[in-house]
């Protein structure tokens, strides 16, 4: 496309109406404009994981062949729910509607949709639950802030609870901390009773059901893919890395987001962590079997989260290693750091992970046995057992972009800035109301990350290109490190959309360049193959 | 109908206050909490080089209770208020505390009120009331003195009352309850403040009247205003309610899941009480799909015999 067309288009799609519509938020009227609403399961995927309801259906269609008894259904699994986590329950009791989280979300500030104020989407669900789980919604309902329950508000709860990305952020405001994410989740298990889901999560589930990883990657594919990066490596360092794959009796398995094989940018993290793992001589291996970090079932549902969670640590008791290490992934790290001691522990055939190489022992990990890599790599670091040489990264002017859930749900916050700091020589930081437990999502993740909502995905994005844009303008900012891939996946696109010239890449793949390894050749390229510029 | 109004409502209210809040707290109490999900604002205790943020990401149990506690008492995260505005080709941020500071001057303020109406509560009055008064009417500007609690919670209120009202968001998200509870809270500082500063009641007769209700040997006061008569019956009106609206929260801020756990999800196993066995993919599964070409490829670990 041409740049002034792009720009034009930009500032149209900025045109944001702040302004709230008459008439407030009872009326559950969605349109469904295409490129901002996700499709339909497929399916084949959905009976793959045996889900109930599959059927031929999309949002747009005006029948959405919902079971004869739906609405049941849903009540009936509302109150379920409600007896299941406390969460649910509270959040649905004690919200004042005190409007501290309205302007806090990236899809309201990048659509303006009243609706996409946290307070309000969650109202969405709370109004149904007054109208029927609360005496005073029973008898007073409208006045009482009861909403009946409708086949237009399901379309309504669809729209909009695919259209949170449950990153959180809302609830760092919450004198609360009532949990949009909390919420969000509780209205996809309600509409996955009714077989309402969308095919970008429920497709990758039923891959990683099947072949261990959400792109559907079979054992001799991923075997090739990593022994091309191996080529690769070595004709960029001479050093052929060793690639341990299903080998028993390993100290270390590591897990990554599938997407660092197969996608781009993340293949120069990929590079990375396999340089990194040579360099220092760790016992590791990969799996096919677990070949996937990432969780795209939590996006469905407990169940389905648990189901495909189950083959970690099924893996990892088979080929006996000691502990697991988990490559740069957002919600795959959720999942370990809150959920999966609980879903498929205790590992208590585990050891408590200790790094072979530095002898740290990380208590804080003494539970679950994983180990986030940059904990890993910032212990080498910071012991000093790689050397690095920053300049090789000059052509980087660097900023960091802290991914929702290891920001929000971990606290995982200087590690990586140590990282990086130890890496490169330029680094900047976003303004202050946009990193750290503050960060704002890249718009695409919880499963939003599809082709056919790309205009939802710009517009949840923006936010994040702008604080971008600002610190490109400020000190040349030409990269954008992250440690998630659906952020490596999304970003790329808003930006050439909002700032152009500003590329993305994972903490390792920067670590990957710095990296002198034992008896390399004189580095002339990068990890992408561009050369590199010493200063 | 005295008797209904002076000494059945209070009754009344109370029951349906106690009894409303215990009921919620334990139904609250009886789901479990499956997960261990805090929200973390902070740096994790991780490495021992890597100075944790105890007080944002607690550790422990104890930096939870001091994390709930400046969020009970100074309400932190109200503190961190921001907003936005789109300018042009520009996102620009800023700080915006009005809602932090005035919620706290209304609850504050509230605080001292009730603390201040103990003296009709208790005979001898104890010092700490006595004291509190004479500090809140450090300025001595009427006679009865104006003290400065209820100049400040009316204000708040107004604040509060005129947000939901002129804000485009604030009104966008209120329901019809939201203006009653604040309306209900207007009515019972107006009531008040005529009662004591324009229309005066006999507070002895006032006081008799509470004790005479807390010793359940009630009494009838001789002559008072009807605006205490309408002060009281907004108060008990209030206290009836508090269960069963939004005003609850004030007994589910220490029960929310996202802020009353540590964050040690990885350090110590955190059991879910309904979990139950689901299906999976087993390796034996896989095997079965994909063995022929992980044998092949010598993936097979079995089959290389490591």
């Amino acid at each position: 496309m041409q740049r002034k067309e792009v720009t034009e288009e930009r500032q149209d799609l900025l045109k944001i109406d702040y302004r709230t519509p008459r008439g407030g938020w009872f009326p559950p009227k969605v349109t469904f404009k295409r490129g901002t609403y996700c499709y339909a399961a497929p399916v084949k995927h959905a009976k793959n994981l045996d889900l109930p309801f599959p059927r031929e259906w999309q949002p747009h269609d005006l029948d959405w062949k919902l079971p004869e008894n739906w609405k049941e259904i849903v009540l009936d699994g509302m109150k379920r729910l409600l007896k299941k986590y406390r969460s649910f329950k509270l959040f649905m009791d004690i919200c004042v509607r005190c409007g501290a989280c309205a302007d806090k979300c990236h899809f309201y500030m990048g659509t303006g949709d009243p609706k996409n104020m946290p307070v309000v989407r969650a109202e969405l669900l709370r109004s149904v639950y007054r109208r029927y789980f609360t005496w005073t919604g029973r008898i007073f309902g409208r006045l009482a802030g009861g909403r009946e329950l409708t086949e237009d508000v399901i379309k309504e709860w669809f729209y909009y609870f695919y259209q949170c990305t449950e990153c959180r952020r809302c609830a760092l405001f919450c004198p609360f901390g009532i949990d949009t994410c909390e919420i969000t989740m509780m209205a996809r298990e309600l509409l996955n009773m009714i077989g309402v889901n969308i095919q970008w999560i429920v497709e990758p589930a039923s891959n990683s059901f099947r072949t261990g990883n959400h792109l559907g990657v079979p054992p001799h594919a991923f075997k090739e893919t990593l022994e091309f990066a191996v080529d690769e490596i070595e004709n960029i360092t001479g050093i052929r890395v060793n690639l341990p794959i299903n080998r028993k009796g390993a100290e270390v398995l590591f897990v990554a987001p599938s997407a660092d094989y197969f996608a781009s940018p993340h293949w120069y993290t990929l590079l990375g962590y396999l340089m990194l793992f040579h360099e220092i001589g760790l016992d590791y291996t990969w799996s096919t079997f677990a070949s996937e970090g990432g969780n795209f079932g939590f996006f469905h549902s407990f169940e389905l989260g648990k189901r495909l969670n189950a083959k970690i640590y099924e893996e990892a008791k088979r080929l006996k290693v000691r502990w697991i290490l988990g490559g740069e992934c957002g919600h795959m790290w959720r999942v370990i750091h809150q959920y999966m001691d609980t879903l498929n522990g205790p590992a208590n055939f585990l050891d408590v992970p200790r790094s072979p190489i530095t002898g740290t022992v990380f208590s804080h990990a003494k539970s679950t046995k994983m180990v986030h890599i940059c904990e890993f790599t910032a212990d080498l670091i910071h012991h000093g057992k790689i050397t690095l040489d920053r300049r090789r990264n000059d052509k980087w002017i660097v900023t960091f972009h802290d991914s929702c859930n290891p920001a929000r749900s971990m606290g995982l916050l200087e590690e990586p800035r140590y990282i990086l700091r130890s890496v490169c020589n330029n680094f900047y930081e976003m303004p202050e109301n946009t990193i750290r437990e503050r960060t704002l999502c890249c718009g695409s993740g919880a499963g939003l990350g599809s082709d056919e909502n790309i205009e939802t995905r710009l517009r949840g994005g923006f936010p994040r290109a702008y604080a971008v844009r600002y610190v490109k303008e400020r000190y040349g900012v030409n990269l954008l490190c992250c440690i998630c891939a659906i952020d490596k996946a999304t970003f790329p696109t808003v930006f050439e959309y909002f700032v152009p010239g500003v590329e993305v890449a994972g903490l390792h793949e920067l670590v990957g360049n710095a990296l002198i390894m034992k008896g390399e050749k004189e580095r002339r390229v990068d990890l992408r193959g561009e050369p590199i510029d010493v200063r | 109908m005295k008797y209904l109004l002076l000494v059945c409502f209070p009754y009344l209210s109370l029951f349906l206050f106690l009894s409303g809040i215990v009921s919620r707290v334990v139904s609250w109490a009886k789901s479990p909490v499956p997960f261990r999900i805090p929200l973390v604002s902070g740096q994790e205790l991780s490495l021992p080089w890597v100075k944790a943020s105890r007080l944002e990401s607690p550790p422990s149990k104890g930096w939870v209770v001091l994390r709930l506690l400046t969020e009970a008492v100074f309400f932190r995260s109200l503190l961190r208020g921001e907003t936005f505005r789109l300018k042009g080709e520009r996102l620009i941020f800023s700080n915006r505390r009005y809602l932090w500071f005035f919620s706290l001057l209304f609850h504050l303020s509230m605080l001292v009120i009730i603390l201040r109406h103990l003296r009709f509560f208790f005979e001898p009055v104890p010092d700490f009331v006595l004291f509190l008064q004479q500090l809140d009417g450090i300025f001595e500007l009427s006679h009865p003195t104006v003290l400065l609690s209820t100049v400040l919670f009316t204000s708040a209120l107004f604040y509060l009352l005129s947000r939901r009202i002129f804000d485009e968001r604030a009104r966008f998200v209120s329901l019809p309850s939201d203006y009653v509870i604040l309306l209900l809270l207007l009515s019972v500082a107006i009531t008040g403040i005529l009662s004591k500063h324009f229309f005066r009641t006999d507070l002895v007769e006032i006081k008799r009247l509470i004790l005479g209700l807390l010793s359940f040997t009630p009494y009838v006061p001789k002559d008072v205003s009807p605006f205490f008569y309408l002060h009281l019956l907004s108060v008990c009106l209030l206290f009836a309610i508090i269960p069963w609206t939004k005003v609850v929260h004030m007994a589910g801020i220490l029960m929310s899941p996202t802020r009353n756990l540590p964050n040690t999800s990885r350090r110590e196993r955190h059991i879910n009480p309904w979990d139950y066995p689901v299906k999976v993919r087993t390796y034996e599964e896989y095997k079965k799909e994909f063995g022929e070409v992980m044998k092949a490829q010598g993936l097979d670990a079995e089959e290389r015999g490591d």
